[in-house]
């Protein structure tokens, strides 16, 4: 395990595990949150039968793409939202003097174990909804079952590392990074049908939630866009998976060239 | 050359509220043009009065900062685009910033740092034991840092900046709020490793003994430009310091007394204490002149007052 990143990732929850009682506070309360997010699924699902034109086991596989795609962002990226602390304060310095890259210190450096159990309660609701879905299967399907939830994870931890950026020129950037992500996962937990035309144009497409679970989940069903959006597209969520990643990645790098540290 | 640094300026943009929404932009200039020449292997003092730009040059010779102006080199390496590559060679020690993990023993922030600079289990394991022995960490190694005193910790950040044997190494304020036995326990290390001559050192103090213990060359800097940079008894011939003789006699000093060489610059103790300042004369010749003319009880020689000179140097170059 010569790798210093586990090393310090490691050190990171041997650290934590130092304060027990809040490690398991926060073990069961992130439980809690994942199964009231699958509640809410199911109640809007009972009153109405149906959601923007889907059925209830076509949403499950909406809402489980994005309940396996935003815990895996979390648990790998979430944490960058600490970054804000590091400029406030200068510790910034004392990453930037270290031979490793500035983005995956602070990943490695602040990782919070306790995002894991949403991970696991995200894989068991997806691989429910992939079972129950009835999905025509075929070799390009299955690729895309994996593919989806880790280009969704992909999208949301640029997000993140796009949120987090801010703090370089904004120090009070403060929650508008969460309304973005927090609020990302909220949006592609459902149809992008509900949405009202001038939203989903400008935010679900223009942004690219589209492609996180709904657009996906019309390629894994094999069901035509009731919006009309051509079939191809519906297979390209790793592309613009990789095309948020490099924007984030970019944004970063200005970012740190414009840090300012902090007196002294 | 290790670090070399060619009309080095930072700017910083400043916003200042101006009523309720509008701001005034106004552009600081933090390090105005800082040139700056160290050959490996030397010990430098960098110092400056707050504000001045010690913390600023320094982050730009790590890659912390980017400069807005001129160019640097350290170990042949630009800072920030080679920022990585840098790290591996400088070692850093920032005061106020912690290089340690808060939540484990110190012993194992030290393991951590191996696998973070990559070093081979034998190098790291010799200069560790090199550094216990010289700074006296075996009774704390166990404990997490958050236990630490301030002097301790700040023996576990030398160790910390030290155990990948960098060829440069960067403290600011390392002796900043530590007692009497730290600060003489931090200074007999870094006087030890500058000694060697294969690490050079730069440092950030606003302890003028550290300086005088430590340094030969001292760099001042002022509204982030360099206002002097030599020795320390360079600095003190510049600026006019002189060396005093200090008499206690038996009966009050006579008055008109004027050594030849010499001045009269305090008469205390109802005369009975007299500070003469060396205006060219030799101590001893004072000393010959005094002895002929009257009663001494007890003599010293003072040498020139660092603080003065550099309090002197501030204020002339405000």
């Amino acid at each position: 395990m010569a790798n210093p990143y586990l090393r310090l990732t490691v050190a990171q929850i041997r650290a934590q595990t130092q304060y027990r009682l809040s490690f398991a506070l926060d073990t069961v309360a992130a439980a809690l949150i994942t199964l009231l997010d699958v509640i809410t699924v199911f109640l809007l699902l009972s009153v109405r039968g149906e959601l923007g034109g889907f059925g209830p086991r076509e949403v499950l596989l909406i809402t489980g793409i994005a309940a396996l795609a935003f815990p895996l962002a979390d648990l790998a990226v979430g944490n960058i939202e600490r970054l804000r602390h590091y400029v406030r304060t200068g510790l910034f310095d004392a990453v930037l003097v270290r031979p490793l890259s500035a983005l995956l210190q602070l990943l490695a450096m602040d990782f919070a174990p306790r995002r894991f159990g949403r991970v696991v309660q995200g894989l068991l609701i997806y691989l429910i909804a992939l079972v129950v879905a009835g999905i025509d299967w075929t070799p390009a399907r299955v690729l895309l079952a994996v593919l989806a939830p880790v280009a969704g994870a992909v999208f949301f931890g640029s997000l993140f590392v796009a949120g987090a950026t801010v703090a370089f020129w904004w120090i009070e950037s403060g929650e508008l990074a969460n309304s973005f992500t927090y609020g990302g996962r909220d949006l592609t937990s459902y149809p992008i049908t509900m949405y009202g035309d001038v939203f989903r144009r400008v935010v679900v497409f223009g942004l690219g939630f589209a492609f996180v679970a709904y657009l996906p989940a019309l390629a894994l069903l094999g069901r035509p866009d009731p919006l009309g959006t051509p079939a191809w597209l519906h297979w390209c969520s790793p592309v613009i998976a990789a095309l948020a990643a490099t924007g984030a990645g970019l944004l970063w790098r200005t970012g740190i060239r414009h840090y300012r540290s902090t007196g002294s | 050359m290790i670090i070399e640094t060619v009309g080095l300026a930072k700017e910083f943009t400043v916003y200042r509220r101006k009523g309720r929404l509008r701001r005034e932009r106004r552009v600081v200039s933090a390090v105005g043009g800082v040139d700056l020449r160290v050959e490996r292997g030397e010990l430098l003092g960098y110092i400056g009065p707050n504000g001045a730009g010690k913390s600023t040059t320094l982050k730009m010779l790590t890659g912390v900062l980017t400069p807005s102006g001129g160019s640097v080199r350290v170990c042949g390496l630009e800072p920030v685009p080679q920022r990585s590559r840098l790290a591996r060679r400088i070692g850093v020690v920032f005061g106020q910033r912690s290089q340690l993990w808060w939540d484990l023993p110190l012993a194992d922030s030290f393991a951590l740092l191996r696998h973070v600079y990559r070093v081979p289990a034998a190098e790291h394991a010799a200069r560790l034991a090199g550094c216990r022995k010289l700074l006296d960490l075996d009774e704390f190694l166990d404990m997490p840092v958050r236990q630490l005193s301030l002097g301790q910790r700040m023996r576990g950040e030398l160790t910390a900046a030290l155990l990948h044997g960098p060829e440069v190494l960067f403290l600011d304020e390392p002796t900043i709020g530590l007692d009497v036995i730290s600060k003489q326990a931090v200074r007999g290390f870094l006087a030890e490793l500058g000694g060697r001559g294969d690490t050079t050192i730069v440092l950030t103090t606003h302890d003028l003994a550290d300086i005088e213990k430590l340094c030969r060359r001292l760099v001042v800097i002022d509204h982030g430009r360099v206002v002097h940079d030599g020795s320390l008894a360079e600095l003190h011939a510049s600026h006019g310091s002189r060396r005093s003789v200090v008499v206690d006699l038996d009966a009050p000093w006579p008055d008109g007394l004027v050594p030849v060489g010499a001045t009269v610059t305090a008469i205390e103790a109802e005369g009975r204490r007299v500070t003469l300042t060396l205006t060219g004369a030799t101590a001893g010749e004072v000393v010959a002149q005094l002895a002929g003319a009257v009663a001494l009880r007890d003599l010293s020689v003072r040498e020139p007052d660092i603080d003065e000179v550099v309090a002197r140097l501030y204020s002339a170059s405000r």
